[in-house]
């Protein structure tokens, strides 16, 4: 029986210190790269996106605020241009892709690991909170200009359809279930979401064309775009992409810890169970709860 | 595939006929549904006979839920879903089965909605083919989506609340198409008009149909 | 112990571990049976024994450990497996809205049974005239679980998987069954039976295992001194023994399952 020691496993959580294993059988690896130190680069990596993408936000607004021109018809409202596209490139396309992604990544057999699965989870939650803003500072953004809070134009709408379908996506996952079982059901939701997205892409965009005829539609684009204020766009798109990719990375790395705590769970009742028949506790599989919890994690930040 | 496809279809028409659920519950509700909506829009036969294809077609999409409930809950009695596990059945049989039956429920619903629709909505139809169409059309894509995700919740004790919630945003195409397809047709507009709305339909049910042809199984395994 | 699944193994488990959530249903299961062997399986309520039925009929993945049945894995060739093999679980899988006779066609045309036994079986087992015609919904526990039995005994198939199988059943549809399991272990079939009681079921296994906390703690040895088998519980016909049983009465079915290649 190769018994590999516990600790490498433990230390692949980033950040965690190790931790002494309470369980009494050992854990058996599979598969797991062990990187003793990652855990200590990967929260490097972790704190400096971090603070680069705040400070890019901070500087956005500041540069938004104070220092680029207001626009000729809109006034002041235009500075909303620094952060009402970057959120909606963030959670319409970074996030929904790269949840599409992952999880047909998860479903494929070869790729198959629960790392795409967490990754899924954490970005479909993150571009939640993305979609929210979006719909919000165009709401802003529309009172004015269009004399409304909401309009049926077919961004919104197609925003407002993500949306709901995050949502289905979350409350999917909040049910209780194995993880390979959450994960394959979470995964098929996420590949039927992205199927019907460009659907209803194109059902809406001539559902509103035929029906209302040209609308004050991508506010953005109508302006002219140069200087300090490109630069200004140019540092809201780049800080917010930022901002996505360390929340991301938060929260996929309290999905693994989450796991792991699940999983510490199945060696004592692996044991617990065991033990009902009074036989000695096969140490061979013990420990089977933390091996494939862990085995996919390289937490893989560059 | 196809025989077993017509094996599973034939057992849910069966079992339909003898309980008669789509019949004196959801086809009921789907009238009822229709009432209700002339309350909320008032008595102005304009307004009620202008609206009239988006109600049909959101009433259409209730009693799908209703429809795709029952087809699955069917399942459930004595743990038959495993007993079909366990047969080895072709699941893409299962599925096409299943979708067949829901979708034939479906086919009558609808002539009964469209028959309350003109009643009481006052609408009159101009071109009834595109309506006989997009009937089909839609009803294959509902049927088609809503037996996949029925699948997907199948095990689930909140079912109910949740199918709603992850079927309906899905269908949006299913709902925008029909009722620009239903507008042209009450508006005697040309057969152009509604054609692309015909082609994105047949576009939704070959891509779901193909989806849950060969994903139905491995989601079956799953729950 | 570490050579590969014989082709002469019907069943072949080896550290299986199986999870439900996220408690272990097996905890470490080493079991082998060989094809036409008949195994009883006992052990107290909850330690595994639904749960290694289930398993090998491919309802259940295994997390950890080895399964093969007929040589193929029954969870990913899922297909190819369930054909050969009849799981009689405690629900009757049967639907409410149908009558018995439907019941009984449909589950036998789902397997791909053959459907000319579908009337002899539903003879055999009682299920004829007005309660042919009954919705299932309708019919007691007892009636359901011969619902069941008819449409394995219908199936006929390769590996019988019985989940106490004498729940339920009343002293007539007990010797039936009994009798149709030497019966289908006569035409070389492989049969697990999972079952509290150690009585008559002990006369028709050739082996005994027991399950506590998930996996496997003691085997014995059900066969007689004298190298024969135990005497059928069939009353009736000549004096049974050795491998060709001889089962007097009602026509049996001809049962003659194919061997593995």
């Amino acid at each position: 029986m190769t018994d590999d020691p516990s600790t490498t496993a433990l230390t692949d959580v980033s950040g965690l210190a190790p931790m002494a294993h309470q369980a009494a059988a050992p854990v058996t690896n599979r598969g797991v790269n062990p990187v003793p130190g990652q855990s200590s680069r990967s929260k490097l990596v972790e704190r400096s996106i971090g603070t680069v993408a705040l400070v890019g936000t901070v500087a956005t607004v500041w540069l938004g605020i104070w220092v680029t021109p207001p626009d000729m018809i809109q006034g002041d409202l235009v500075r909303l241009v620094y952060i009402h596209p970057g959120v909606a490139w963030v959670a319409l396309y970074l996030a929904f892709g790269l949840a599409a992604v992952s999880s047909l990544l998860y479903l494929w057999p070869r790729t198959r690991s629960l790392f795409w699965d967490r990754l899924a989870a954490a970005a479909v939650e993150v571009g939640v909170v993305f979609n929210v803003c979006t719909l919000v500072s165009g709401s802003i953004w529309g009172k004015p200009t269009w004399g409304v809070w909401w309009a049926w134009d077919a961004r919104l709408t197609l925003t407002a359809v993500l949306l709901v379908l995050f949502l289905g996506y979350l409350a999917l996952r909040r049910i209780p279930a194995e993880p390979e079982v959450r994960a394959r059901r979470s995964a098929f939701v996420a590949l039927f979401a992205a199927i019907d997205i460009p659907l209803v892409h194109f059902s809406v965009n001539w559902w509103n064309t035929l029906h209302q005829g040209a609308t004050v539609l991508n506010p953005g684009l109508k302006l002219k775009i140069h200087g300090s204020m490109a630069l200004t766009l140019l540092l809201g798109f780049v800080a917010l992409t930022l901002a996505f990719v360390w929340m991301l990375l938060v929260r996929y790395r309290i999905g693994v810890l989450e796991d792991w705590l699940t999983a510490n769970e199945l060696d004592l009742a692996l044991v617990e169970r065991q033990s009902e028949g009074g036989g000695p506790v096969d140490e061979g599989t013990a420990g089977i709860g933390a091996m494939d919890e862990l085995s996919t994690d390289g937490v893989a930040v560059a | 595939m196809w025989r077993d496809a017509a094996l599973v279809a034939g057992k849910d028409l069966r079992i339909e006929g003898r309980s008669r659920v789509a019949l004196s519950q959801v086809a009921p509700f789907g009238i009822v549904a229709l009432v209700l909506f002339a309350f909320a829009l008032g008595p102005d036969r304009q307004v009620m006979a202008k609206g009239a294809p988006g109600l049909f077609w959101v009433a259409v999409l209730f009693c799908t839920v209703l429809a795709i409930q029952r087809s699955v809950s069917v399942e459930s009695s004595d743990g038959a879903r495993d007993g079909l596990r366990l047969s080895g059945i072709d699941p893409a049989g299962v599925y096409l089965g299943k979708a067949v039956a829901v979708a034939a429920q479906l086919v009558v619903l609808e002539l009964l909605l469209t028959a309350g629709v003109v009643l009481l909505y006052g609408a009159r139809i101009q071109v009834p083919w595109m309506i006989v169409v997009s009937c089909l059309l839609g009803t294959i894509g509902l049927a088609a989506t809503g037996t996949l995700y029925g699948a997907l919740s199948s095990g689930l004790r909140v079912r109910e609340t949740l199918l709603p919630f992850l079927l309906l945003p899905i269908s949006a195409p299913v709902l925008l198409a029909g009722t620009r397809i239903w507008q042209a047709a009450m508006a005697g507009g040309t057969p152009a008009t509604g054609m692309q709305w015909l082609r994105l339909l047949v576009v939704f049910d070959a891509v779901y149909l193909a989806i849950g042809v060969v994903l139905f199984g491995p989601i079956q395994e799953t729950a | 112990m570490a050579s590969p699944a014989l082709p002469s193994s019907a069943v072949s488990l080896r550290d299986a571990v199986a999870l439900s959530g996220r408690f272990p249903l097996l905890s470490g299961v080493d079991l082998e049976v060989a094809v036409g062997e008949t195994v009883l399986v006992e052990g107290p309520n909850g330690a595994g024994k639904t749960s290694l039925l289930r398993v090998c009929a491919g309802l259940v993945p295994l997390v950890s450990g080895r399964l093969s049945v007929f040589g193929l894995d029954p969870y990913r060739n899922r297909n190819a497996v369930r054909r050969r093999v009849g799981l009689l679980s405690h629900g009757s899988h049967v639907y409410d809205d149908l009558t018995v006779r439907e019941n009984v066609r449909f589950a036998v045309r789902a397997a791909g049974g053959d459907v000319a036994r579908i009337d002899p079986a539903c003879v055999r087992w009682g299920l004829v005239g007005r309660l042919a015609k009954t919705s299932a919904g309708k019919i007691s526990a007892g009636q359901r679980r011969r619902v069941a039995l008819a449409v394995l005994t219908a199936r006929w198939p390769e590996l019988w998987l019985l989940d106490e199988p004498h729940a339920g059943l009343d002293a007539a549809a007990r010797v039936l069954l009994d009798r149709v399991v030497l019966e289908a272990a006569a035409s070389g079939a492989t049969v697990l039976i999972a079952s509290h009681e150690s009585g008559s079921v002990a006369d028709l296994a050739s082996r005994a295992v027991t399950m506590t906390g998930g996996r496997l703690t003691a085997e014995r040895s059900l066969d007689r001194a004298d190298g024969g088998r135990a005497p059928s519980v069939v009353r009736e016909g000549p004096g049974v023994g050795g491998p060709e049983v001889e089962v007097a009465d009602a026509a049996p079915l001809e049962g003659q399952v194919a061997h593995v290649a």
